[in-house]
């Protein structure tokens, strides 16, 4: 589960985030709407422990992070936070297999190659164990980031406009590859988004409003 | 996973660079370590030939080459010395012992070297082979004489008048030498040369006075024909090193030359050239660390998706100043393991170059504690390099990098 209360966060003094409550239960899987600008990338990013909001609290899976020290919350994010990027960022001088382990590396976690294999083989990856990410297609490496994201088991799945740019075959295939791999793991997943052919598949969503 | 498997897989991502890198910081370090190598390899086996003799008397003429020809075998002599005033020394009471030398003839540029017993003994030279020489004409090789001429116990060979480099050589025909012993290595200068007695050298350079006998010439030479080239002394007290060079002088026909001093001189001589190298091999390495860090700051603009992404992995920024650290690490580290190589194997081939002017013997299977510090240099360059870039990742600002893209 996660709870958002009083959150509010400003750049340079101008505010561009406000939520007064936003909660869900473990395991729910829900959206963040809004125009460019609304501050969804924000949000996440605040959910996500990667930047510590200027006001409110923030709690995953039971954790107060603002609670945490800078280090806590490192290792905390690590293990518990999976996050994927619109823009993937896959390591380029690491294979697949290596991308994941990393993953393990960083959140101080023991390297379980067993694991790796298994979640790249869920995901029809196995082959590309070896394969470094520019041999991949957007769609094989999308499934990469998602891999990395679930290796260490998070409680909270994040994903960032995962299907602009994607048709509607393709836009579908990603949704489910999030939504299976949230649910494979028990994970809550949130997703920021503007497409509103996500919406058609998971109703309940936070609504971000554009500011002037 | 760790840095080092990270480290690794980045630059493996840029071979070129990389290679660059560590080319560059390897010249510089494979430069000082061959100085290092020669240098010190020079000095130890200068040090050691000079080591017991206190004074070198010969011809006037220039004491840097009395010391250089009579103890190094290296220069020719200033000249020879009438027997009669070597014998005047040697009994002098501020003298405790001396060595006679008579040089003249070389055998394939190894140099004849006409002394007694003593010079062995002074060099602790051993025999792996045969016995001393006991009568004029028989010899005994140096190591490097006999692996370099094949000879062994029983070959006979001709002297070749003068100290070897010369084409058309005249050889000594009428005085073949027979090779009775042959010693075993020592890093001395008795390697290369070959040892006989005093008598051979005047035996072969009697023609005028049409001695038959040769083992008898010591007796039958008159005193004119006696000379020496050079004479070693070791002083009865430390008290003659400041009145028996002067003493010495004073004599017109003779220079005394101190070894000590004339080496030193020539270090100093030497040692502004060595100056000059050593400090080409810095500026190389100060380059190559620049270099180091061009890189490495290049590559954070690269990087900033990966540090900011490995941050959302849970990395510390602690972590990935270390990251970054550990790269110039292991840049620095590749070069100075690939310098040091290069430097011992440059070593080996000015050895071979050397052992071919028949000069002194220099190894690149040697190891110089001072190369601990030219890696510790190495490394140090390479974390210096590093040091900017590793705060500049430290500072990665996660959020704004990824709201960027």
């Amino acid at each position: 589960m996660f709870r958002l209360r009083n959150l509010a966060h400003a750049y340079n003094g101008t505010e561009v985030l406000h939520v007064p409550l936003w909660e869900a239960d473990q395991g729910a899987h829900r959206l963040v709407l809004g125009p460019s600008g609304s501050g969804k990338t924000t949000l996440l990013h605040i959910l996500g422990g990667i930047l510590r909001p200027s006001r409110g609290s923030v709690s995953v899976a039971d954790q107060d992070l603002g609670a945490l020290a800078a280090g806590e919350l490192d290792r905390f994010r690590g293990r518990n936070i999976g996050i994927v990027l619109q823009r993937l960022h896959l390591i380029g001088s690491l294979t697949v297999a290596d991308n994941l382990l990393v993953a393990q590396y960083f959140a101080g976690v023991a390297q379980d190659r067993k694991r790796v294999t298994e979640v790249l083989a869920g995901l029809d990856m196995a082959d590309k164990a070896a394969a470094y990410p520019h041999e991949l297609s957007f769609g094989q490496a999308q499934r990469v980031a998602v891999a990395r994201a679930v290796v260490n088991r998070p409680r909270l799945l994040l994903a960032d406009e995962p299907t602009s740019n994607l048709d509607d075959t393709r836009c579908l295939q990603a949704l489910e590859l999030l939504q299976g791999q949230a649910r494979a793991c028990g994970a809550t997943l949130v997703i920021a988004t503007h497409d509103q052919r996500i919406r058609q598949r998971i109703a309940e969503h936070y609504l971000l409003e554009a500011r002037a | 996973m760790n840095l080092a498997s990270i480290s690794l897989g980045y630059l493996k991502a840029r071979r070129l660079g990389t290679a660059l890198n560590v080319l560059l910081l390897a010249l510089g370090v494979a430069t000082i370590t061959l100085l290092l190598l020669v240098t010190s390899q020079l000095e130890s086996r200068m040090r050691r030939d000079a080591q017991g003799i206190d004074l070198v008397v010969g011809a006037k003429g220039s004491p840097m080459q009395i010391i250089l020809s009579s103890i190094y075998q290296l220069d020719v002599p200033t000249g020879n010395i009438p027997w009669r005033e070597a014998q005047e020394l040697a009994r002098h009471r501020m003298v405790k012992k001396t060595i006679p030398l008579a040089l003249g003839d070389n055998h394939r540029g190894f140099r004849i070297v006409g002394t007694n017993h003593d010079y062995v003994t002074h060099y602790g030279g051993r025999l792996a082979q045969g016995r001393l020489w006991q009568a004029p004409l028989e010899a005994v090789l140096g190591a490097d004489v006999a692996a370099a001429t094949g000879m062994t116990l029983g070959a006979t060979f001709l002297g070749a008048h003068g100290l070897g480099g010369g084409e058309g050589e005249h050889l000594h025909e009428a005085h073949p030498y027979r090779v009775v012993g042959v010693f075993a290595r020592s890093g001395s200068v008795v390697d290369r040369v070959v040892l006989t007695d005093v008598a051979s050298v005047w035996a072969v350079h009697a023609d005028q006075y049409d001695i038959k006998d040769v083992a008898r010439v010591a007796e039958l030479l008159p005193e004119e024909g006696k000379e020496l080239t050079a004479l070693l002394v070791q002083y009865a007290s430390p008290l003659a090193a400041a009145m028996f060079p002067r003493y010495v002088n004073q004599n017109s026909a003779l220079q005394a030359a101190s070894p000590a001093y004339e080496t030193a001189r020539l270090f100093t001589i030497v040692g502004v050239g060595v100056d000059v190298l050593r400090g080409f091999a810095l500026v190389l390495i100060a380059a190559a660390g620049l270099s180091v860090f061009i890189a490495l700051f290049n590559a954070l603009a690269e990087r900033r998706y990966d540090l900011a992404i490995m941050r959302s992995l849970g990395a510390s920024p602690g972590k990935l100043m270390l990251l970054m650290l550990f790269e110039g690490l292991l840049l620095a580290a590749l070069g100075a393991a690939l310098g040091l190589a290069l430097g011992h194997a440059l070593a080996k081939m000015v050895g071979l170059a050397l052992a071919q002017a028949r000069q002194v013997s220099i190894t690149g299977a040697a190891w110089v504690n001072e190369e601990l510090w030219i890696i510790a240099l190495a490394l140090g360059v390479g974390v210096i390099a590093a040091l900017l870039p590793a705060w500049r990742a430290y500072r990665t600002d996660v959020a704004a990098t990824l709201a960027r893209g």
